[in-house]
């Protein structure tokens, strides 16, 4: 099947009732062997055990930003290139990148508590992530409250790509102001400055939640070409209606 | 396992991921049921897609 050939939602469910089997027992593999080596990880020499806060803080964190992004390539294909699924990825996007966002904003208090003696702060870091997470709030209510799914799309693309250009602030704001939050320790110029011991399952766990977010992802695209069939259809049906 | 003073802590992130990755599990799968049930009846009802009409009207 030739990659131009899945722009037809038909035959996309078809790719995505086959593939998507596999993405759920790979999920549940990697997490099972994830976790098992979180459970083996030593504690951190300063943070203690709450280090084991972060194998879940940093992929929500990761996943929260992919999800925007996700939100950001589907926002091009419906604005330049009008591709009849970017918006159903774009929309089935947003509700998980939420979720993965609040795990962040959740478990990132619950890791500050202990360590810095407050569940949050207004700093650069914090409250662009709360920024990330309101926009996503946008986002869904723009789509849930709007009928003509082709009227929401362009309003959301248009979102998608304004709320873009808090990414890289999320990245760098750590970089560019004074923060209580520390600085970058994995994707960083110099490499990774966190020993395997602790690197390894988090990096483990990562590629667990990714996998989870295009688990959920796929099939929140199933959902949503199948709820576009069921409007074109009653559509169809008003239409044969005599008045 | 020893999850040391700040167990509890650590426990409740794990707790809330659980929880949101459930609901997002049970809202997604939830609404796949919806969409199928929806679908099922209006094809019972005889309501096609016009991609289906097509192929229907086709010699």
């Amino acid at each position: 099947m030739a990659v131009i050939d899945l722009a037809n939602p038909t035959r996309f469910l078809t790719l995505v009732n086959r593939v998507l089997p596999w993405l759920i027992g790979a999920t549940a593999l990697v997490f099972a062997y994830g976790l098992y080596r979180v459970a083996g990880a030593p504690d951190d020499y300063q943070q203690g055990a709450t280090v084991k806060i972060m194998y879940l803080h940093v992929p929500g964190a990761w996943l929260g930003m992919m999800g925007w992004g996700v939100m950001t390539v589907a926002a091009l294909g419906t604005l330049v290139w009008r591709h009849p699924l970017a918006d159903v990825a774009g929309k089935a996007a947003a509700p998980i990148g939420a979720g993965f966002t609040f795990i962040c904003l959740a478990t990132g208090m619950l890791w500050g508590r202990p360590m810095w003696g407050t569940y949050w702060v207004w700093d650069a870091r914090l409250t662009s992530v709360l920024v990330l997470f309101l926009l996503y709030l946008g986002m869904l209510a723009l789509y849930w409250t709007a009928e003509d799914p082709n009227r929401s799309a362009r309003a959301a693309a248009i979102l998608a790509l304004v709320g873009a250009v808090n990414i890289p602030i999320i990245k760098f704001s750590v970089d560019w102001w004074n923060t209580l939050h520390q600085p970058a320790s994995v994707v960083r110029m110099g490499g990774a400055a966190i020993d395997a011991s602790i690197l390894v399952p988090l990096l483990i766990m990562a590629l667990a939640f990714t996998l989870l977010f295009f688990t959920l992802h796929f099939a929140a695209m199933r959902n949503e070409i199948l709820r576009r069939r069921v409007r074109s259809m009653r559509m169809m049906q008003a239409r044969e209606v005599p008045v | 396992m020893n999850l040391g003073p700040h167990a509890i802590f650590i426990i409740a992130s794990y707790v809330v991921v659980v929880v949101v990755v459930t609901a997002l599990i049970g809202w997604i799968a939830a609404d796949y049921a919806a969409q199928q049930r929806i679908l099922r009846n209006l094809e019972q009802r005889g309501v096609t897609r016009r991609s289906q009409r097509a192929k229907g009207d086709a010699p």
